[in-house]
């Protein structure tokens, strides 16, 4: 098994638990080589005892019961040991994977602290701090500094959720009615996918995020940028868009920071410009990806709460173009 | 041995040969036509029902195994939508734990532990009838549903709140609520027959250490489901007054918890897995004796390894909830239980190992499903060691890798020996032998094309597949192992193909197979193939744990039962010494109407709650049919 999945390791996915980017990923892969490792000797073990039995020649008796009360004695010695070999393995391995769990869930008072919601199916990201002008909220991308702990506090708004980003570290779920959290440490620079893994209903397959680990000094700057409202757009087919989004409802669902926009039951557009992804991951944020989600949201991700906005294509454009120079 | 009886009865101790079998027969035997179909209390004729019921909703739910893999083959595939993909996924889990898996194995056990025991019926026939009624309704009424568009969409593990009525407002998951009603009604009813026939009725001097291993794995199955069965039922009943009645047993906001349910399910569904797999283990040791032509090593091991596994099997659901957010010590208490359970597992396994190195192996069919089983369930086991460690499970939980993890589990450690039981039994219930060609075509297509399906997903998951998702994108790196995993499914799904094949083929074309074509130990192959209603002409007298290959000339019977009407011998609970004998029911059509009405009962709940009101005096006047004294007839003269 382990020559398997060691090539695997080379292969590194933007999602994957085998490459491991964050101090509690590499920690949980650690051990799970270990019991990998004692896994495969257990199999091979079994496998060949099979085979030797299958294969054994037998003196031929004429009746199953001739008992060979010798090798009955012999072999329920022989059981007996394996069993306490058994109970060691298994008391070996739970002391292993509890010493991986004590690292996994070890928590630092000073970790930067964000708060995470989950929705049908998007992601709400809340930045708090002590005072209003350092507090923020984005979705369905988070940013955070390299090397040092990060603490994501999970709520959830309507069903269970699962936070996950495998190559940061395992998951936890976001349940309604109660506070979860978790702490998690990124080694590396780099932009980590995550997905929901619990089911949540008809668009679970669609509600990804992206994890992006900044050095330092960058996640100070974009926090600082973030903590401002957005730009009011100087252009005539800015302003244009930025009417048409009040006009047309936009702004009902969606708040988008300094302007008259405060809607709270979609996501937050503040910045939606700088953003990677739209649609919780779903699709690249550009011209015509935005266009499309615009156009019918419900033909892209069916079940969603965004209607249909019924919108000429001037208006559209100026739409989309209100909503590109938000960053 | 002779037994008192009331003067002038026609007894089978003055009857011989053919004429206390074709009297017997006139007795126990089934009445003709269909009104006698309906009313038959016969545990042959329910069993073989059950079984065959059962395999048809195996065929459903793997025919949507494949629809999914046609899905998952690669990425954005638009084969199913999301709506439709979540029903089939929601079926596919719930036809093959609730409808295939747990059926099936009690399906077995009426079938087999009357015989295996040696009476003459299984413990009250009438609930044995009733219980495949319901569960004949309760799959029907999920598959109509599925079929109206209106089968649930929640999972098979209908997690609130997404199964509230607040985020599924849809008929569905009542459907869903109401059929776990329907199986937990006939599984503990199966349960309660199985305890009470191996306690009672077991042949004359068949202790506690001559039970055969098989009728062992059933006994303690069935007190597994009496314990596990409740769980599920508070659990279901409360979501279905959540969603019907407007009780707020999950909603946090009025002083529920989501977290409830989860605890409810995973105390019943933990239990289930071994609900499956136990009865598994049975028929591995039922096979292995037989062709590994001696007898199991290690008999108290087995037996104890079986009930230590049944207990250990309660205290482990937790490690279903790693990741919800429970204080970790305890989940570390979690991890160790459930790893414990290895133990148990190992044991059985190096017993049948033993066996197998002291036995002079034949390698028929049903030993090849077990060799497979070997392999594969160890592999299962052992990454199921892997799912109980907290770490490792907060980065696998709720990925491809726990999908493989309980395939390999649950087809690796039922399906496999299910399968080599089917060949294994199937001379004794059909009286002819599946074709041994076909089976080893259909060992080798299963096995490879079970490996080549479910191995991948390991890696799959690893690499951040998470389940129970319709589709993913090109630029996962996922679309290779599902191209290659789907492609085993259907390698899998062909064997099963071929075994449909060979049973239909054999049924008319297999060589006829006489009372024992194996040379196996136990009493069900004592009698004629396949058997007649009696079962058995007089009852076996068991002085050794393999009756069969010690008094290999002729069985010692017992004497003295009514050959007038239908009685069966009842006998102590250790030693199995005979106490008395007890009218066994006639067959009735009220089990049959009970279960109409019970049916109309639950399905009308749904849509009304008047149901309750008048679904009610249906129920109570089958029941009162079914329950009204009815003295035979020599208790009135």
């Amino acid at each position: 098994m382990l020559c398997t999945i060691w090539p695997l390791t080379a292969c590194a996915g933007r999602q994957s638990a085998l490459d491991p980017q964050g101090l509690q990923s590499d920690q949980i892969l650690h051990t799970l080589f270990i019991f990998l490792a004692v896994s495969a000797v257990v199999w091979t073990a079994v496998v060949i005892a099979l085979c030797i039995g299958m294969m054994r020649r037998k003196r031929s008796a004429d009746r199953p019961l001739d008992l060979h009360q010798a090798f009955e004695e012999r072999s329920g010695r022989v059981i007996l040991a394996l069993g306490i070999a058994t109970t060691a393995v298994v008391l070996g391995l739970s002391l292993v994977s509890y010493a991986g769990q004590h690292t996994v869930f070890a928590k630092n008072e000073k970790a930067h602290t964000l708060k995470i919601i989950g929705h049908q199916w998007w992601w709400e990201v809340r930045y708090e701090a002590d005072s209003p002008h350092q507090s923020f909220v984005t979705a369905n991308e988070i940013r955070i500094p390299t090397g040092q702990p990060v603490k994501v506090e999970l709520e959830s708004a309507d069903v269970i959720h699962s936070f996950w980003v495998p190559s940061l570290t395992g998951k936890m779920d976001l349940i309604p009615g109660q506070k979860n959290e978790l702490q998690f440490t990124a080694k590396n620079a780099g932009v980590y996918r995550g997905q929901c893994a619990e089911f949540c209903g008809l668009q679970h397959a669609h509600m990804a995020f992206a994890v992006i680990a900044l050095p330092p000094d960058e996640f100070g700057r974009w926090r600082d940028h973030e903590n401002q409202s957005a730009n009011s757009p100087t252009d005539q087919l800015g302003k244009q868009g930025e009417a048409l989004f009040r006009a047309r409802g936009c702004a009902l669902c969606h708040n988008i920071s300094g302007t008259m926009a405060g809607g709270q039951l979609g996501p937050d557009l503040t910045h939606i410009g700088s953003r990677t992804t739209i649609a919780a991951g779903t699709l690249p944020n550009n011209s015509a990806t935005l266009g499309a989600w615009i156009a019918d949201p419900q033909h892209i991700k069916p079940g969603n709460l965004m209607p249909r906005m019924p919108l000429q294509s001037d208006e559209m454009i100026a739409i989309i173009h209100y909503l590109e120079q938000l960053k | 041995m002779s037994i008192a009886a009331e003067p002038n009865e026609l007894r089978d101790d003055v009857l011989n040969g053919l004429r206390l079998s074709t009297q017997l027969e006139k007795v126990w035997r089934t009445p003709s036509g269909w009104m006698g179909a309906l009313m038959s209390v016969d545990h042959k004729v329910v069993g073989r029902r059950y079984i065959i019921t059962a395999f048809v909703f195996l065929l459903l739910g793997g025919l949507l195994a494949v629809l999914m893999r046609i899905q998952l083959a690669g990425p954005e595939k638009t084969f199913l939508s999301a709506d439709k993909y979540n029903q089939v996924f929601t079926m596919h889990g719930s036809t093959m734990m609730f409808l295939f898996a747990v059926p099936v194995m009690e399906a077995f056990a009426v079938y087999l532990v009357p015989l295996m025991v040696g009476t003459r019926n299984i413990a009250f026939p009438r609930l044995n009838a009733f219980s495949y009624w319901m569960f004949l309704f309760g799959g029907c009424f999920l598959w109509i549903s599925f079929a109206l568009n209106v089968g649930p969409d929640v999972g098979w593990f209908a997690y609130v709140p997404l199964s509230s009525l607040q985020f599924t407002p849809t008929k569905r998951p009542d459907v869903w609520a109401q059929m776990i009603t329907f199986t937990e009604v006939a599984a503990l009813a199966v349960s309660v027959e199985i305890v009470v026939t191996v306690f009672k009725l077991r042949a004359p001097g068949m202790t506690l250490d001559r039970i055969p291993l098989f009728v062992w794995a059933m006994l303690v199955t069935s007190f597994l489901v009496m314990f596990a069965m409740p769980s599920i039922m508070v659990a279901s009943t409360s979501l279905i007054l959540d969603r019907l009645v407007n009780t707020r047993f999950y909603d946090s906001s009025s002083g529920g918890h989501p977290l409830l349910w989860q605890h409810l399910f995973w105390f019943f569904g933990h239990p289930e897995v071994y609900i499956i797999f136990i009865p598994g283990t049975g028929m591995v040791s039922a096979i292995l004796a037989t062709f590994a032509r001696r007898p199991v090593i290690g008999y108290p091991v087995v037996i104890l390894s079986l009930i230590a596994t049944g207990f250990l099997s309660f205290g482990l659901w937790v490690h279903h909830m790693f990741v919800t957010g429970l204080p970790q010590l305890g989940a570390a208490l979690f991890t160790a239980s459930s790893m414990l359970i290895a133990v148990p597992s190992g044991l059985q396994i190096f017993c049948w190992l033993a066996t197998l190195w002291d036995g002079r192996p034949v390698y028929r069919t049903p030993l090849l499903f077990v060799i497979g089983f070997i392999v594969i369930f160890v592999l299962g086991g052992l990454s199921g060691v892997m799912v109980a460690s907290v770490p490792i499970d907060t980065q696998v939980h709720d990925t491809y890798f726990v999908v493989a993890h309980f395939h390999y589990v649950l087809i690796g450690g039922a399906v496999f020996p299910l399968v080599g039981a089917v060949y294994y039994w199937f001379p004794k219930i059909a009286g002819r032998m599946l074709s041994e060609r076909l089976g080893r075509w259909n060992f080798w297509l299963a096995f490879i094309g079970f490996n080549v399906a479910f191995f991948p997903m390991h890696i799959l998951g690893l690499i951040g597949m998470p389940r129970r998702v319709y589709t993913y994108t090109a630029d996962m790196d996922w679309a290779h192992l599902n191209l290659v995993s789907s492609g085993g499914a259907l390698i899998f799904a062909l064997s099963f193909a071929l075994l449909l094949v060979n049973v239909v083929y054999s049924l008319r074309k297999g060589a006829l197979a006489g009372d024992n074509p194996w040379d196996a130990s136990t009493l069900e192959w004592a009698t004629s193939s396949p058997p007649p209603p009696q079962n058995f002409d007089r009852i076996p007298v068991v002085k050794h744990r393999d009756p069969l290959w010690a008094d290999s000339e002729s069985l010692p019977v017992v004497a003295g039962l009514s050959a007038e009407r239908r009685e069966v011998l009842l006998t102590s609970l250790a030693e199995a010494e005979p106490q008395i004998r007890e009218a066994s029911p006639e067959p009735s059509i009220w089990p049959l109407l009970t279960a109409i009405a019970t049916t109309v009962f639950f399905i009308g709940s749904i849509f009304t709650p008047w149901a309750v009101l008048w679904g009610t005096p249906p129920m109570a006047v089958t029941l009162i049919g079914w329950f009204w004294p009815s003295g035979s007839k020599e208790d009135e003269e």
